[in-house]
C-alpha cells in the first residue's frame, strides 16, 4: 500500500509539471485528491490494514495528499503569472500614437495677459472698477482736464457719436465716474475698450484695450506710485526688473511720466526688441491733477492720489513676441491655437 | 522739434557732452528725445582737394583726368565725368577707401584704362542739396565758395560745416516755450547746471518812421491778443550765409532766401512765428486783424484757394485778406525777387481760434501748431527785433524806424504761495527750501517774501502740483524712492465679474477659443444676417466720423461679428472653428443720453462633426456651470437668421436666456461659408440674474434605484422636451432621471411617427421602493402620455 501511495505522489507530480493550462490543474485534482480521486480510493482500503500499520499509512497518505496540494498551489501560480504575462505581452500597444483629442478652447492671448495683470492688482488690495465705452465727452475729457480745443485732443483722434458724446478714447474717464461714487481711500485698476480713429495697420487699431488705475488717499505720493509699479513690473516680467520714470505730459496728471522697464528681452544691455535702449516704455502715469481730484468731488488739500495707464495690446505683444498687432482681431484658430 | 545741437551751444555751452548723455540727460529731465542724427553720419575719408589741372582722358570723349592736391606731397590722380570743373577749383575729395552720404564705398581703380585714386564728389554725394550751397550746382562736382574753409586735405565735413548733430524732441502740449532753441536751451542749462546767456535783440537805428508807412488795427480783440510790425525798405533778396543756412537745415527747414530764411531762423530760436508781406500788395499799407467774411476767399501760399467763414481770423489790408492768421500768408502778398519794401509780422493770436482754423481748413503749419498751443503776447516784440537785428546783420535791407504795437491783451503772472513742504510731501522727497529755488530759478520763476513766480513764457502752471513737478524733474524721478502702499485694502472681483469669469472658463472647457472682434460694425451687417427692416436692433448709435462705413455703428448684437470670425477661419481653410466672445452691444437711448451696455455671449461655430446638438450642448452645459436650472426651451421658426426648422429659444424668468441654432442658409451664404454653421447668443445679465447663489450638495443614496425603460409612438412633430415633463410630473417625487435614450423612425413605424424611448430611474432616499410603488408609477406615465394621444410602442 505504502508503495501504491508512492505511486500516487510520483503520477500526480509528474501530471502536474507537465500543465499547460489552469483548467487542467482542477482535473488532476479531481482524479488524485477528489471524492472519487485515487488517492480516496487507496483510503477507503484502509480498513484492511493492521492496526499496527493503518496511523504509518494515514500519516503517510496525509502527507502524501498535503504535498499534491502543495504542489497544485504552487503550480497554480506559475500558471497564473505566466498567463499574465503572455496577456501583458499579448496587449502591448505603440504608446507613440497621438492621444484621445480633448477639445478645450483657447484663451485669447489679450486675456491670458489682463488675467496676470488683474490677479497682481488684486493682491496688492486692488478692486476692478467698469464704465461705459460710449461715454460722455465731459468724462473723456473736460473733467479730466481737456476743454474743449485743448491741443492734447489731438493727440486723441475721437470718434463722436455727437457734441456731447464719444467713444472714449482712454480708460481715465472711469477714474471720475470711481470718485464720484467712492470716497477714499479708493484703490481700482479699471480695464478696458478705448477708441481712437487710426486705421488699422501692424501698430494700430481703431479700438484697444487699456488698464486704468487709480489710488486716492491720505498722504499719496509719487513714491508710491514708483513703488505700486515697480511692484507690478516686477511680478509682470520677474524679480530683476527695474523701472524707469520719465517726465511727460498728461493733463489729468501732475507731475506726470512714462514709465519704461528693463527690457525683458536683454534685461538691459540693449537688443533689436528694446532698439538698443535697454527700456521698454509701458506705462504713463502721474499724481492726480488736484482739478481733477475736486472734479471727482474729492478735497485735493486732504487727500492726494496717483493714476496710471497702461496699454493691454502692447504688453501682449511683448509678452508673446507679436509683431501684428491684427494678428490679435482676425481670430484665425491657426494664431489662437497657440495660446 | 528738432534742435541743432550748434545753435542751442550759442545759448549754453554743452559742446563737451556725447549726443547720448545729452539726449539721455534730457530725456530724464523731462525734455523726451526721440532721436538725434549726427549729419553725414556715414561720410568718411572725404577731405579738401585742389584741381591742379585737367585733360581730356584719351579714351573718351566726356571724362577728364585730374590731377588733385589733397594736402601731402604726391598729387592724386582723379578721373571724373563732371563737366563743371576748371583748374584751381576746391573740391571735395573722396580718397580710396572713403564712404559717401549714403554710405557708398569708393576704392581706387581704373576707368577706360586710366587709374583713379578716389571720386571728386557733387553736393547729392555728401547728402546735401543746393538750398545748402546755392552758388554749387546739381549736377556736377561742388566747388567750394568762400563761405567754406579751403585748407587742402581739411576733412569736408569741418570745411563746410556738415558737423552738426539734430536732436528731435517729443514736445509736450503743455510746454509750446520748448518748441525753441531758447526754450531747450533753458532746459539744457537746468539739466547740465550751466550758464544761460540770452542777448536783448539789439536793432541799429535806421531811417524814416514806420508809423507813416503803415497802419494796424486789431478789430477782433477775442482772437488777436497782440500785433506788432515792422518795415524794412530796400530789401536786397539773395541768399543767407553759411552759418544760417546751416541751422536751418539741421532743424529741418529747406534755407531759400534771406527774408524767408529769417523768419524761419526766428520762429525756430524764439518759438514766435513770423510772417513778412510784401508792401506794395498791401492795400492801403493797412493792416487789419478781422474776422473773415462768410464766402471770402484767399489763395494761400501753396497755391490752394480757401474758402473762409466768420468764426476764422484773417490779416487783411483795406480790402482783401493777405493771410488766414496765425497759418498761412496769401500766394501773392509774400516775398518775390523783386521785393523791396517788406512788413515783419509777429502777432499772438487766441490759440483755440488758430485750433478750429486750421483744422477746419485742413491746414496744419509750422505756425499753427505753436500758436494753437497758446503763446505769450509778451513774446512778440522781442522776436520782432531779432528779425530787425539779422536784417542788419544780414544786410539784407534798410530797416525803418519804430515799430507799430498794437496790445488787446497781455498775460498775468501767475503767482502761488510757496510752501516747500507741501513739494516734498506730494513728490515723497526732503529737499531744503533753498535746494529747491535752486532749481526754480534756473528756470526763471523767482520765489519771493514766501510767493513763487512764474516766467510769463510758461502756461502750464496754475496749483503747486505744477511747482512740484519742477523740482521732482530736476531732483531726478529716478532719485525718489519707491514705497509700497500702506494700509489694509481688500481687492476683489464682484459677484458679476466672477460670474463673467466662470462663463469664460466655462465656454473654454467646452472647446471654445476666445475672439476679440470690434465693437463697431457695417450697418450692412444687419442685412447680411437677415435682420428685417424694421427691426428694433437696426437703431444703432452711429459714429458721426467713422474710418469707413464698416466699422461705423455700434453693435446690438455680436451674431455679424462672430459670423465674420467664422467666414475669416473657413476663407484660411481651417476645417472647424468653435469661438466665442464676451461681447459688449449698445443699445441707444435718448439722443444726450448714454446707451445702454450689455453683454453677451455668442457662440459660433462651423464643422463636420458639429451638429444643432452640438450648440444646444454648450448652452446646456453653460446653464449647468452657471447654476441655472429652471429654464425653459422653445422652437423659434420665426426669426430669419436662423433656420425655421432648427432653432431654440431658452427662457428663464419670463426672459429670453438664449436663442441657438443652425444659421439659415441665406445667411452663411452671405458670408462665404460652405459649411452648415451654429451660433448661439447668450445673455449674461439674464443668467446672472437667475443663477442661483445656493448651491448645496445633495447626500450620495442610501438605498437602490429601480430602472424602468419605456419607448413611445407619437407624432413626428411632437417635440421631445414635452413627453419628457410630461413623464416628470407623472412618476412625482420618487423621479431622479428620466434619460432621452433613443428616437427611430422607419418601417417598423407608421409612417409620420416616431418611436421614442426613455429611461426611468426611480429612488426614494428612505427606502427601498416597492415594486407596488413603481409599478403604479409606470401606470400614471402611460395614462398621462395617453391622453395626450401617445401610445406605449407595443
Amino acid at each position: 500500500m505504502k508503495e501504491k501511495l508512492e505511486q500516487i505522489r510520483n503520477a500526480a507530480k509528474s501530471a502536474l509539471s507537465s500543465l499547460e493550462s489552469k483548467n487542467e490543474i482542477e482535473e488532476i485534482r479531481i482524479k488524485y485528491l477528489g471524492k472519487k480521486g485515487e488517492l480516496t480510493a487507496i483510503l477507503k482500503q484502509m480498513g484492511s490494514l493492521s492496526a499496527e500499520e493503518r496511523p504509518i499509512v494515514g500519516q503517510l497518505a496525509n502527507e502524501i495528499r498535503q504535498d499534491i496540494e502543495n504542489e497544485i498551489q504552487n503550480i497554480s501560480e506559475k500558471l497564473k503569472e505566466k498567463e499574465l504575462e503572455n496577456r501583458l505581452k499579448s496587449e502591448t500597444i505603440d504608446v507613440t500614437i497621438p492621444g484621445e483629442k480633448i477639445e478645450l478652447g483657447h484663451v485669447h492671448p489679450l486675456t491670458f495677459v489682463l488675467n496676470e495683470i488683474k490677479e497682481i492688482f488684486i493682491g496688492m488690495g486692488f478692486d476692478i472698477a467698469e464704465g461705459p465705452e460710449v461715454e460722455y465727452d465731459y468724462y473723456n475729457f473736460e473733467a479730466l482736464n481737456i476743454p474743449k480745443d485743448h491741443p492734447a485732443r489731438d493727440t486723441q483722434d475721437t470718434f463722436y457719436i455727437n457734441d456731447n458724446i464719444v467713444l472714449r478714447t482712454q480708460t481715465s474717464p472711469v477714474q471720475i465716474r470711481v470718485m464720484e461714487k467712492t470716497q477714499p481711500p479708493i484703490r481700482i485698476i479699471s480695464p478696458g475698450r478705448v477708441y481712437r480713429s487710426d486705421a488699422v495697420d501692424a501698430t494700430h487699431s481703431p479700438l484697444f484695450h487699456q488698464i486704468e488705475g487709480l489710488v486716492v488717499d491720505k498722504g499719496i505720493t509719487m513714491a508710491d506710485l514708483k513703488g505700486t509699479l515697480e511692484t507690478f513690473a516686477k511680478r509682470l516680467y520677474g524679480e530683476n526688473t527695474q523701472i524707469r520714470l520719465r517726465p511727460h505730459h498728461f493733463p489729468f496728471t501732475e507731475p506726470s511720466c512714462e514709465i519704461d522697464v528693463t527690457c525683458f528681452k536683454c534685461g538691459g544691455k540693449g537688443c533689436p526688441m528694446c532698439k538698443g535702449e535697454g527700456w521698454i516704455e509701458i506705462l504713463g502715469g502721474g499724481m492726480v491733477h488736484p482739478k481733477v481730484l475736486k472734479n471727482g468731488g474729492i478735497d485735493p488739500e486732504v487727500y492726494s492720489g496717483f493714476a496710471f495707464g497702461v496699454g493691454l495690446e502692447r504688453l501682449t505683444m511683448f509678452r508673446f513676441n507679436i509683431d501684428d498687432m491684427r494678428l490679435l482681431y482676425e481670430n484665425d484658430l491657426r494664431f489662437l491655437g497657440q495660446f | 522739434m528738432i534742435l541743432s545741437r550748434k545753435w542751442v551751444n550759442d545759448y549754453v555751452d554743452v559742446s563737451d557732452i556725447s549726443d547720448k548723455e545729452f539726449a539721455d540727460a534730457l530725456t530724464l529731465s523731462g525734455s523726451k528725445v526721440e532721436s538725434y542724427e549726427k549729419e553725414g553720419e556715414f561720410i568718411k575719408n572725404i577731405v579738401v582737394g585742389k584741381v591742379n589741372s585737367l585733360e581730356k582722358h584719351p579714351d573718351s570723349d566726356h571724362l577728364w583726368i585730374c590731377k588733385i592736391d589733397v594736402g601731402i606731397e604726391d598729387e592724386l590722380q582723379i578721373v571724373t565725368g563732371a563737366q563743371n570743373l576748371k583748374e584751381g577749383d576746391i573740391v571735395p575729395v573722396a580718397l580710396h577707401k572713403s564712404v559717401l552720404a549714403d554710405g557708398t564705398k569708393i576704392t581706387k581703380g581704373k576707368l577706360r584704362g586710366v587709374e583713379s585714386n578716389g571720386m571728386l564728389c557733387s553736393l547729392g554725394e555728401l547728402g546735401l542739396t543746393v538750398n545748402d550751397f546755392p552758388y554749387a550746382i546739381e549736377d556736377g562736382i561742388f566747388v567750394l565758395g568762400d563761405d567754406c574753409d579751403k585748407t587742402l586735405g581739411l576733412d569736408i565735413q569741418t570745411a563746410i560745416g556738415l558737423n552738426d548733430t539734430a536732436v528731435e524732441f517729443e514736445i509736450t502740449s503743455n510746454r509750446v516755450d520748448c518748441f525753441s532753441v531758447i526754450g531747450l536751451a533753458r532746459e539744457t542749462a537746468a539739466t547740465f547746471k550751466r550758464e544761460l546767456k540770452i542777448n536783448e535783440p539789439v536793432v541799429k537805428s535806421g531811417h524814416g518812421d514806420v508809423n507813416d508807412m503803415l497802419k494796424v488795427n486789431i478789430l477782433d480783440g477775442e482772437k488777436c491778443y497782440r500785433y506788432t510790425g515792422a518795415v524794412v525798405e530796400n530789401v536786397r533778396v539773395k541768399e543767407s550765409p553759411r552759418w544760417l543756412r546751416e541751422r536751418l537745415r539741421a532743424s529741418g527747414v529747406r534755407p531759400i532766401s534771406n527774408i524767408v530764411d529769417i523768419t524761419n531762423y526766428v520762429m525756430l530760436e524764439y518759438g514766435q512765428p513770423m510772417h513778412a508781406f510784401d508792401l506794395r500788395y498791401l492795400e492801403g499799407n493797412t493792416v487789419n486783424v478781422r474776422t473773415a467774411k462768410n464766402g471770402e476767399t484767399i489763395t494761400t501760399l501753396d497755391g490752394e484757394e480757401r474758402t473762409l467763414n466768420d468764426s476764422m481770423l484773417v490779416i487783411a489790408d483795406e480790402n482783401k485778406p493777405v493771410a488766414v492768421a496765425g497759418i498761412m500768408g496769401g500766394e501773392y502778398s509774400g516775398i518775390m525777387d523783386d521785393t523791396t519794401t517788406i512788413v515783419f509780422e509777429s502777432a499772438c493770436f487766441n490759440g483755440a481760434s488758430v485750433r478750429r482754423t486750421a483744422k477746419a481748413l485742413g491746414m496744419r503749419t509750422e505756425a499753427s501748431s505753436r500758436y494753437e498751443k497758446e503763446l505769450n503776447p509778451g513774446a512778440c516784440l522781442n522776436a520782432l527785433k531779432r528779425a530787425l537785428e539779422l536784417v542788419q546783420l544780414l544786410d539784407a535791407g534798410d530797416v525803418v524806424n519804430g515799430i507799430v504795437d498794437c496790445c488787446k491783451k497781455t498775460k498775468e503772472q501767475v503767482s502761488l504761495d510757496f510752501d516747500y513742504n507741501y513739494i516734498n510731501n506730494f513728490i515723497g522727497i526732503n529737499l531744503s527750501e533753498k535746494e529747491q529755488i535752486e532749481i526754480l530759478e534756473r528756470l526763471d520763476f523767482v520765489v519771493k517774501d514766501g510767493r513763487i513766480y512764474a516766467p510769463e513764457f510758461r502756461n502750464d502752471i496754475e496749483h503747486l502740483a505744477d511747482i512740484s513737478e519742477e523740482v521732482a524733474r530736476f531732483y531726478g524721478f529716478h532719485n525718489i524712492p519707491n514705497r509700497e502702499l500702506s494700509g489694509v485694502a481688500n481687492g476683489k472681483y464682484t459677484k458679476k465679474q466672477k460670474f463673467e469669469n466662470e462663463v469664460n472658463s466655462a465656454l473654454i472647457s467646452c472647446g471654445c477659443s476666445e475672439a476679440y472682434t470690434f465693437s463697431f460694425i457695417s450697418p450692412k451687417a444687419y442685412d447680411r444676417i437677415n435682420l428685417p427692416k424694421d427691426s428694433e436692433l437696426r437703431r444703432s448709435i452711429v459714429i458721426t466720423n467713422p474710418l469707413g462705413e464698416d466699422t461705423s455703428v455700434m453693435r446690438t448684437t455680436a451674431i455679424p461679428s462672430i459670423l465674420d470670425v467664422l467666414a475669416r477661419n473657413y476663407k484660411n481653410r481651417n476645417e472647424k472653428a468653435k469661438l466665442y466672445e464676451v461681447a459688449t452691444n449698445y443699445s441707444p437711448n435718448g439722443e444726450n443720453e448714454l446707451p445702454d451696455e450689455y453683454k453677451r455671449a455668442v457662440i459660433g461655430l462651423y464643422g463636420d462633426d458639429y451638429s444643432y446638438y452640438t450648440i444646444k450642448g454648450i448652452v446646456e452645459e453653460l446653464c449647468r456651470v452657471l447654476r441655472i436650472d429652471n429654464y425653459d426651451v422653445e422652437r423659434v421658426t420665426d426669426n430669419p437668421t436662423f433656420h425655421p426648422g432648427r432653432t431654440a429659444e431658452f427662457t428663464v424668468g419670463g426672459k429670453r436666456l438664449a436663442i441657438l441654432g443652425e444659421v439659415h442658409p441665406l445667411v452663411a451664404e452671405n458670408y462665404g461659408i460652405g459649411k452648415r454653421v451654429y451660433v448661439a447668443e447668450f445673455d449674461i445679465d439674464t443668467a446672472f440674474e437667475n443663477s442661483s447663489d445656493v448651491h448645496t450638495h445633495k447626500p450620495l443614496p442610501k438605498f437602490p434605484a429601480t430602472n424602468r425603460d419605456l419607448a413611445f409612438v407619437c407624432d413626428k412633430s411632437i417635440p421631445v422636451l414635452s413627453l419628457k415633463k410630461a413623464i416628470q410630473s407623472a412618476v412625482g417625487a420618487v423621479l431622479e432621471e428620466v434619460k432621452l435614450f433613443d428616437i427611430y423612425e422607419g418601417n417598423q413605424i407608421e409612417e409620420g411617427k416616431k418611436s421614442v424611448a426613455f429611461a426611468i430611474r426611480m429612488r426614494a432616499h428612505d427606502r427601498t421602493l416597492t415594486d407596488e410603488e413603481t409599478d403604479s408609477a409606470m401606470k400614471r406615465v402611460v395614462k398621462a402620455l395617453s391622453d395626450m394621444g401617445i401610445s406605449l410602442r407595443s
